[in-house]
């Protein structure tokens, strides 16, 4: 018999992002990568539900970017979110994790790294050990959740996947290499509501104490040649960027050439086995 | 020894004296065949033009003077004296450790750690009465060989099975066995998606501490509490965050200089306890085979790319599915219309990262140079010797582009099926 594949109970947390160029609110971009898998797992696992977790203030700039993650799953039923509301400036981790110990669900799907504000990465894994649950992060994909098991594919570099079995609860990072988010409809979003919760909230302290600055642009390595004589710097400093040092075969038949380039395809270890 | 230089003046002049029968002799014995410099009569240096120098390719002598080299007589030895001239440092008794969680992509140091190791070393020599040590922690197989170049004192190789592949669990209770027993003073890691950042975090977190990431530079602070004070990229990398540098940092690339001076002890080290064994949530099933056309051209690792010069393209996408690359394009095959927009290289295209470029009738112009300025290796197939491509190529055939391919082609086949019969 075939095992069950049953429908999971994922949680969302989604947050409020920052236009690269602009600067303006927007849905984060990691953010909506996590509600598309999570609704491509609900599309594909019926009796599956999802759910959208945020936690900070409640303004009217903010909301609109919130807005924008719920006008993503139009026509899937899911047209609210759970807005734990705090004073500006607070942290969200103990409200987070609160609110997800108290009713939690078997998956937690977040972005891997915010967009505003300290944007450490932190918060994943600030969960994961609040509530001791595993953590995976650089998701790519879910491949299938059976007897709460999850498969994934977390993504290497260079586009290539590694999988992955993750006994459930558990909480997921995604980040660029997941699937890209479908576009946000203007009206569901503006229809759906927000269950706003007033949470009491501490003021993250430590981190309004840091002076922050627009990022600097990062200065160019250069490159030094530290050699005692003259005539090596010289030499490294007029160099052309690119030599022209390569190997040339000419005239020769084309099973030598395809010959030549086989063997170096081979030492570079690129060629499929 | 004899401390005492004697010396013979005679034997001095006849040294100097070119024309004397006993010449070569003299300079013989001078040490080390003709000498060209030594300390006159009245302790000023003297020098033997005709003894320095070497025969130029047109046979006329020429005086390198920079005191390089000398000519064709440079020697397999002095070229190793001078690669051995770094400082060789040991450093016995530390007064602290800096412990480093090097990524080892491919089981090497990458550029990105031996950053990291200069930024360690930097924090250890601080102050120079009492250095501390850094510590590499070291998972999984290894090919390094050059740790003590890298400025690493102590190694601490965990290489159980138990660490391979992604075991964040088994390695976060590696380092807290090191925590325990070694208790670094600071510990360092790189903020990449696979090395530091996901084990930089969930150590951080376990430490209790609240980690720096994205740092990327570092600075004296007799304020601070670990004397540092570090920027710090937070918020997408659009704000610079500066903050005292707490125990665990997750630097980014080039935050300090390699080390290059000076040649480490590298002693390997070991812990007294055991480590205990965690129990892991997380199964790791190997790599799975990804369908290369499906690979972003930005990251594949092997590219065939074609250009104005394939004339057949059904034959070059077979050969690009049997070579198991992903395909790219110049400008003119886009604008063709035989390859799709997503897949041109080059300045108005896509800025390729491949290890491996394999071009097939490309010209090389500028702007597609530009896109595979990043490529480690690249391989030309072009009817014009003269082309751009073939200057930049590791690799270059001259002949045509669709012959070549079908003969390489036929070549990894036959190899293949080769391999099925003897298994
Ligand atoms: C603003 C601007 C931006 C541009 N941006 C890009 C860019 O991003 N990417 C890009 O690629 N181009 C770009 N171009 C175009 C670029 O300048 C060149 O025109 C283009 O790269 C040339 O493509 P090619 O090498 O395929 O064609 P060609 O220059 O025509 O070269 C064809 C080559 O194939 C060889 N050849 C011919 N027949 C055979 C055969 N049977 N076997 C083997 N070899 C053969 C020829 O000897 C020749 O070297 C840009 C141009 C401009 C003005």
């Amino acid at each position: 018999m075939r095992p069950e594949e049953q429908g999971v109970e994922v949680v969302v947390l989604v947050s409020v992002g920052r236009h690269p160029i602009t600067g303006r609110a927007r849905r984060a971009d990691q953010d909506a990568r996590g509600l598309e898998l999570a609704l491509g797992l609900e599309a594909r696992l019926p009796g599956s539900r999802i759910g959208l977790l945020h936690a900070g203030p409640h303004r009217e700039e903010s909301e609109s970017a919130l807005r924008g993650y719920l006008g993503m799953t139009a026509g899937t039923g899911l047209d609210s979110l759970t807005l734990l509301e705090q004073a500006e400036g607070a942290d969200a981790i103990p409200a987070l994790a609160e609110h997800l110990a108290a009713a939690p669900p078997q998956l937690v799907i977040t972005g891997a790294r915010a967009e505003r504000g300290e944007g450490s990465g932190l918060l994943p894994y600030a969960l994961a050990e609040h509530l001791g649950w595993p953590l995976v992060n650089g998701l790519a994909a879910v491949e299938k959740v059976e007897n709460g098991v999850a498969t994934l594919l977390q993504a290497l570099p260079r586009g290539q996947r590694r999988r992955l079995k993750v006994r459930l609860p558990a909480i997921v990072s995604v980040d660029a290499a997941a699937p890209a988010a479908r576009q946000s409809a203007f009206g569901p979003a503006r229809r759906a509501e927000l269950e706003a919760t007033p949470v009491a909230a501490e003021l993250d302290l430590e981190l309004a104490e840091w002076p922050m600055v627009p990022a600097r642009k990062r200065p160019k390595r250069l490159k030094i040649v530290k050699s005692a004589s003259a005539r090596d710097r010289f030499k490294a400093a007029a160099a052309k960027a690119e030599g022209g040092s390569g190997q040339v075969l000419e005239g020769v038949s084309s099973e030598q050439a395809a010959e030549a380039i086989f063997k170096l395809l081979r030492e570079e270890g690129v060629l499929p086995r | 020894m004899d401390e005492i230089r004697r010396r013979d003046p005679r034997r001095e002049w006849v040294a100097r004296n070119r024309l004397h029968p006993e010449h070569a002799r003299a300079l013989a014995e001078q040490g080390g065949g003709a000498t060209s410099e030594w300390l006159g009569p009245q302790g000023v240096m003297r020098k033997n033009p005709h003894a320095i120098g070497f025969m130029g390719p047109n046979g006329v002598k020429r005086i390198d003077r920079s005191g390089a080299q000398q000519g064709g007589r440079v020697s397999g030895a002095a070229h190793q004296a001078a690669l051995d001239r770094r400082r060789i440092v040991t450093i016995e008794a530390p007064a602290f450790l800096v412990a480093v969680v090097p990524e080892l992509s491919g089981g090497r140091l990458s550029s990105h750690d031996k950053d990291l190791l200069g930024l360690a070393r930097r924090l250890a020599d601080a102050d120079p009465d009492h250095p501390g040590a850094v510590l590499a922690v070291v998972f999984g197989e290894h090919k390094e060989d050059s740790f003590g170049e890298a400025g690493i004192d102590r190694v601490l190789h965990f290489g159980d099975e138990a660490y391979a592949g992604f075991a964040p669990e088994a390695r976060l209770a590696a380092l807290m066995a090191v925590e325990r027993e070694l208790a670094p003073r600071h510990w360092l890691l790189p903020d990449s998606p696979l090395g530091g950042a996901d084990l930089g975090r969930r150590l951080a977190l376990r430490l209790g501490e609240r980690p720096a990431t994205g740092v990327w530079q570092v600075e004296g602070d007799g304020e601070a509490a670990l004397g540092w004070r570090c920027t710090a990229r937070g918020a997408a990398e659009s704000l610079d965050i500066q903050r005292p540098l707490p125990r665990v940092a997750l630097a980014l690339s080039e935050c300090a200089e390699p080390v290059d001076e000076t040649r480490h002890a590298a002693e390997p080290l070991s812990l007294m306890a055991a480590v205990p064994r965690a129990l892991s949530r997380i199964e790791d099933l190997g790599q799975v085979a990804v369908d290369p056309a499906g690979v972003a051209l930005a990251e594949a690792e092997f590219i065939l790319s074609g250009g104005n010069g394939v004339k057949d393209w059904d034959a070059f996408h077979h050969a690009a599915k049997v070579l198991g690359a992903t395909e790219g394009a110049s400008r003119v095959a886009v604008d063709d219309g035989f390859m799709a927009r997503d897949r041109q290289v080059g300045a108005t295209g896509t800025w390729v990262t491949a290890r491996v470029y394999l071009a097939a009738g490309i010209s090389g112009a500028i702007q597609h140079l530009q896109g595979i300025q990043s490529c480690d290796k690249v391989v030309a197939i072009n009817m014009d010797p003269g082309c751009d491509m073939i200057k930049r190529a590791d690799l270059a055939v001259i002949g045509d582009a669709g012959e070549i391919l079908s003969a390489l082609v036929a070549k990894v086949e036959q190899q293949r099926g080769g391999q099925r019969d003897a298994a």
